[in-house]
C-alpha cells in the first residue's frame, strides 16, 4: 500500500475515528484503526470497539492499494502534530511509514486479519438536516444521566412516530425533550430505541453541518443505530434497558407563567450562586413586581438580585440547583424563555420563546426543584 | 406501663471471688440521673401506626432490590429472626409473611421532630444520638430518689405515645452507659430504672461486649484471658488491663466497667460529616461479603444522615487492610441526596477501589460529607429500587391481578405506582398502594386516624389518583 493524503483531512478523520478506540483495549487489535486504500481515490479509516464503530473516507491518491492496522492513539497524536503538507503513507512488510515534509515515522502494524468485521449499517430509516440533528441532540443529551449503575438513564431515547421524531433524556432530576419533523424513508415502522447519550452526542457533533443531511439507519432488531453523513458513518450499539415512562411526568396544567430574558437571567444565576451552599440551590421568588433571585445564608454569605420578568399567576418561591437550571436555559438557543410552574415542590417547565414572542413548541426542559429545608 | 427491674443474677456465671462489689465506686457527691430514650423499632412502628392494616403484622421497611437491606423490622418480624441491616433477601427468607414497605424517611423525620419537641421540653440537657434515640439529664432529677425517676420516665413515655402514636423505651442510671444498657433491657415499650445499689450487679452480669468501646477485637482479647462479663473485667487489676488493652483505651474501659461514667449529656455540634465503620473479627477477602458489609455501613451512616435532616453530596469508603494500611476513596455526586439507593450505589462503586479484590480487609467505613440542608428532588423514583409490588400478596384481602404473582417478570420501568406509595383520591381520601401490576393498582384507603380502611382497585392511569404527601398518612 502506498498513498498520499492531505494532512488536515487525515488528522480530522483519524481524530474522529480514534475517539471510538478504547484507551485500554481488551485485545491489542481493538486499539488499532484500520487504514483501507482498496479503491483508487479514497482512504477509508475505521475504528471499532464492539460498542461503537466509526468510518471516514478521505480523498487520497492511491499509488498501490492495500490495508493496514496501526495504533489509533499513536496515529491520532502523530497526524495532529504533522505540518500542513501532503502525507505519504507506505506499508512495507510489518511496518508502516508516514512521511510529511521532512518528518518521518515508522510504526509497527498489527495483523489486519485479526481485526473484527465492522457491523453493517442497519436499514435506512430516514434523514434529518445536519444542523437540526446536531442542535436537537445537544439540547437533549445534557439531561442524560452519567451513573452507569442506572443504564436506562444514560441514553437518549429516540422515538419514531411516522414523520415525527422525538428525542428525550432524563437523569431523574431533569428531563429534556425535543420533537421535530423528519423525512422518513418509504415505509419505516414506528419504533423507539435507546442510544448511549455520550456516543450520540459525539457523533452528532461531527455529523452536524448546515449543508448536509444526517441519514438515520435503524432496525431495532439489530440492536444498532447507524448515522451517516458525507463520507462518514458510524454505528452505535443500543442500550438494552427500558426508558422510564416519562409522558406522565409532563405537567398538563400550570398555575403560574413567567417570560424571562435568558442572558440576563443566566448571568444573574451565575452571580448569586457564588454564595450558594455548595452550589446546591438558588431561590427564585416570582411575583407581579418581578423576579427576585437569592442564594446563600447567614453562615456562608448571601446574595440577591432582581430582574424584570413578565409574570402571571400565583406568586411563588421555588429553589433550583443552579447547574441544572443553567443547563436548561443554555439549551434553549433562544433569547427569551417561558417558565411554567404549578407549586414550589412540583416540576417546572422551561420552553424557548421565539423572536415573534411566541412559545416555540418542540423543545422542553422539565426540572425538579430543590426541596427547601423545613 | 410496667417498669421492669427484674435483673438476672450473675451469681451462677461468676466466680464470686472475682467480684468485689464494694470496690466499685460511683460518682462522688450528688447522684446523676441520665435517661436514654430509644424508640421501639422506630421506622416499622411509624409504618404500623400510619397504616393500620399492618399494625399487628410483621413489617420490614427497606428496598426490595437485589442489594436491598432492612432499614427497620417490626417486633413481629423480629420474632422470625429478621433484623435491621440484614439483606432484605435473607429477612424475607426468615420471615416470608412480612409486609415489605419502602422507607418514607420524610415521615420518620417529621415524627422524630415531634418526639424531640417533647423530649426537649422535659429536659434542659438533651443529646440527640440519632433520629430515634437521645440522652437526657434533667436538672430536676439530680439527686432524686429512684421512684421520682421512675415516674418521670413513665410520664415521658406516656406523653410520647399519646402525641406521636409510637412507643419509646427508657433506661435510666448514673451515666450514659448504664442508661443505654438499661433501655436495651427494657425494650420493647418498657422502662428500666437502675437504682444506684443495683448498678454493680447489673453491669457485673453482662457480657463485656455490652460495654461501649468494646468491639469484636477487644472482646476476643478479653475472652482469651477468660474474662466474659463486665464484672470479671471490672475486677481485673489496672496493671493487667493496661498491659492487655493499652493505657488510654484500657483505663477508660476499666472505669466504665466499674460504673464510673462521667460522659456529659450535651447537644452535639452540627456535624461536617456522618459516618459508620466496623472492624471484623477475622479479615474479609471475599468481595461479595465485603460489599454487603459496606452496604450495612452505608445504611448505618444513612440513619445518621436522615436524623440530621440533611442530604450528602460526597460518599467516602475507607478500608483498612491486614497490614493496617488505610485507603479512603471518595465520590462526589452531581447533587446532594438523602436517597439511600444512590448513596449505597456510590459506596459499592468505591469498594473495589478502596480495597482491591483479594485484599484482606479488617475494617471498612462509609462516610457522607458535603452535607446540605436543601436536597434536589427527583422526577420519579430510583429505577434501581425494584418495585415492591406484591409484597402484600400473601395477605392482601383483594383479588390480585395474576401478573402480580410473578415478581420480576414486570421489567423496568417501574409502573407508575409502586407498592407503598402514598396516594390521594378525591372521594376516598388518603391511601397507599398495596400492589400494582398489569395496568391496575390496588389502594388501601387509611391513615393513622382511620383504623384499618377499605381497598379499591383502579386502572393505573386513573386520573383521580394523584401522588400524596407521606405526612398526610398521619391523618
Amino acid at each position: 500500500m502506498k498513498i498520499r493524503v492531505e494532512r488536515d483531512g487525515l488528522a480530522d478523520a483519524v481524530a474522529w475515528v480514534a475517539r471510538s478506540v478504547p484507551s485500554r483495549p481488551p485485545v491489542p487489535v481493538l486499539g488499532g484503526v484500520l487504514l483501507d486504500a482498496s479503491s483508487e481515490d479514497t482512504l477509508t479509516i475505521s475504528g471499532f470497539d464492539y460498542e461503537v464503530s466509526a468510518q471516514v473516507g478521505v480523498e487520497a491518491t492511491v499509488e498501490s492499494t492495500g490495508r493496514t492496522l496501526v495504533s489509533g492513539r499513536l496515529l491520532a497524536d502523530i497526524t495532529k502534530a504533522l505540518p500542513s503538507r501532503p502525507v505519504d503513507i507506505t506499508v512495507d512488510g510489518s511496518r508502516v511509514g508516514i512521511t510529511c515534509g521532512s518528518s518521518r515515522f515508522s510504526l509497527p502494524t498489527m495483523p489486519v486479519e485479526d481485526y473484527p468485521q465492522l457491523p453493517g449499517m442497519p436499514e435506512h430509516a430516514g434523514s434529518v438536516p445536519g444542523d437540526l440533528f446536531g442542535e436537537a441532540v445537544s439540547q437533549v443529551a445534557i439531561a442524560a444521566g452519567k451513573d452507569e449503575t442506572l443504564p436506562m438513564l444514560t441514553g437518549v431515547r429516540i422515538e419514531i412516530d411516522s414523520d415525527r421524531l422525538t428525542m428525550v433524556a432524563t437523569d431523574r432530576f431533569r428531563l429534556a425533550m425535543r420533537e421535530f419533523a423528519w423525512e422518513p424513508s418509504g415505509s419505516v415502522a414506528d419504533t423507539a430505541v435507546l442510544v448511549p447519550a455520550k456516543t450520540l452526542a459525539d457523533s452528532a457533533k461531527t455529523l452536524a453541518s448546515a449543508d448536509s443531511k444526517v441519514e438515520i439507519s435503524l432496525a431495532s432488531g439489530d440492536g444498532l443505530l447507524g448515522l451517516s453523513g458525507p463520507r462518514r458513518r458510524n454505528t452505535s450499539r443500543l442500550l438494552d434497558a427500558e426508558f422510564p415512562k416519562y409522558r406522565q411526568l409532563l405537567p398538563t396544567e400550570t398555575s403560574a407563567s413567567a417570560i424571562v430574558d435568558v442572558t440576563p437571567l443566566v448571568e444573574a444565576i451565575k452571580r448569586v450562586s457564588l454564595v450558594a451552599e455548595r452550589g446546591t440551590q438558588v431561590r427564585l421568588e416570582f411575583s407581579d413586581s418581578g423576579l427576585r433571585l437569592t442564594a446563600g445564608g447567614d453562615d456562608e454569605g448571601s446574595a440577591e438580585e432582581e430582574l424584570a420578568v413578565e409574570f402571571s399567576g400565583d406568586p411563588l418561591t421555588v429553589a433550583f440547583n443552579p447547574g441544572y437550571l443553567l443547563d436548561g436555559l443554555g439549551a434553549l438557543k433562544t433569547d427569551r424563555a417561558q417558565m411554567l410552574f404549578t407549586t414550589s415542590s412540583r416540576p417546572a417547565l422551561i420552553k424557548p420563546v421565539g423572536q415573534d414572542g411566541e412559545v416555540s413548541e418542540g423543545y422542553l426542559y422539565l426540572l425538579m426543584p430543590v426541596r427547601m429545608p423545613g | 406501663m410496667a417498669t421492669r427491674v427484674g435483673l438476672r443474677s450473675g451469681a451462677d456465671t461468676l466466680d464470686p471471688s472475682l467480684v468485689d462489689v464494694g470496690r466499685i465506686s460511683f460518682n462522688d457527691g450528688v447522684k446523676r440521673w441520665v435517661l436514654h430514650v430509644d424508640m421501639d423499632a422506630f421506622f416499622a412502628s411509624v409504618e404500623q401506626f400510619t397504616r393500620p392494616t399492618v399494625r399487628d403484622r410483621a413489617v420490614l421497611v427497606g428496598g426490595l432490590g437485589p442489594r436491598g437491606t432492612v432499614a427497620g423490622a417490626s417486633y413481629q418480624a423480629r420474632e422470625y429472626g429478621a433484623r435491621s441491616a440484614m439483606p432484605m433477601s435473607e429477612a424475607r427468607r426468615r420471615c416470608p409473611v412480612a409486609v415489605i414497605l419502602p422507607p418514607r424517611f420524610r415521615l420518620y423525620q417529621a415524627v422524630s421532630r415531634q418526639i424531640f419537641e417533647i423530649v426537649r421540653a422535659a429536659s434542659q440537657h438533651v443529646e440527640q444520638v440519632s433520629i430515634d434515640e437521645a440522652f437526657l439529664e434533667p436538672e430536676e432529677l439530680t439527686g432524686a430518689p429512684t421512684e421520682v425517676v421512675r415516674d418521670f420516665a413513665s410520664r415521658l413515655r406516656a406523653q410520647v405515645h399519646h402525641t406521636v402514636g409510637v412507643t419509646a423505651s427508657i433506661g435510666a442510671g448514673s451515666g450514659k452507659q448504664l442508661a443505654k444498657i438499661a433501655s436495651g433491657l427494657a425494650k420493647p415499650n418498657g422502662a428500666l430504672i437502675v437504682p444506684p445499689e443495683q448498678e454493680g450487679e447489673l453491669l457485673a452480669s453482662l457480657p463485656v461486649r455490652k460495654l461501649w468501646g468494646i468491639g469484636p477485637i477487644t472482646e476476643s482479647k478479653l475472652h482469651r484471658i477468660g474474662v466474659r462479663t463486665i464484672g470479671e473485667f471490672a475486677a481485673l487489676q489496672p496493671g493487667d488491663v493496661i498491659s492487655l488493652l493499652g493505657q488510654a483505651h484500657g483505663i477508660e474501659l476499666h472505669r466504665l466497667a466499674q460504673g464510673v461514667d462521667e460522659h456529659p449529656v450535651a447537644e452535639r455540634g452540627e456535624a461536617k460529616q456522618v459516618s459508620a465503620e466496623t472492624t471484623f473479627d477475622t479479615d474479609i477477602t471475599d468481595s461479595g461479603k465485603l460489599t454487603s458489609e459496606v452496604t450495612g455501613m452505608a445504611q448505618a451512616a444513612h440513619r445518621r444522615l436522615v436524623a440530621s435532616g440533611r442530604a450528602a453530596r460526597t460518599v467516602t469508603v475507607k478500608a483498612r487492610d491486614s497490614s493496617f494500611t488505610t485507603i479512603s476513596r471518595a465520590e462526589t455526586l452531581p447533587s446532594a441526596t438523602s436517597d439511600f439507593s444512590a448513596l449505597a450505589a456510590a459506596a459499592r462503586r468505591l469498594t473495589p477501589v478502596a480495597a482491591p479484590p483479594g485484599t484482606p480487609v479488617r475494617l471498612v467505613g462509609v462516610s457522607y460529607s458535603g452535607l446540605a440542608t436543601a436536597e434536589q428532588e427527583s422526577l420519579f423514583g430510583n429505577p434501581a429500587d425494584e418495585p415492591a409490588a406484591d409484597s402484600l400478596r400473601s395477605h392482601a384481602p383483594v383479588e390480585t391481578p395474576p401478573a402480580m404473582a410473578a415478581p420480576g417478570t414486570e421489567e423496568m420501568p417501574a409502573p407508575a405506582w409502586r407498592a407503598g406509595d402514598d396516594i390521594h383520591h378525591p372521594e376516598w381520601g388518603h391511601g397507599w398502594v398495596q400492589g400494582a401490576g398489569i395496568g391496575r393498582v390496588t389502594v388501601r384507603f387509611e391513615t393513622a386516624r382511620t383504623g384499618s380502611g377499605p381497598t379499591r382497585t383502579f386502572t393505573i392511569g386513573d386520573p383521580a389518583l394523584s401522588p400524596a404527601d407521606p405526612l398526610a398518612s398521619l391523618g
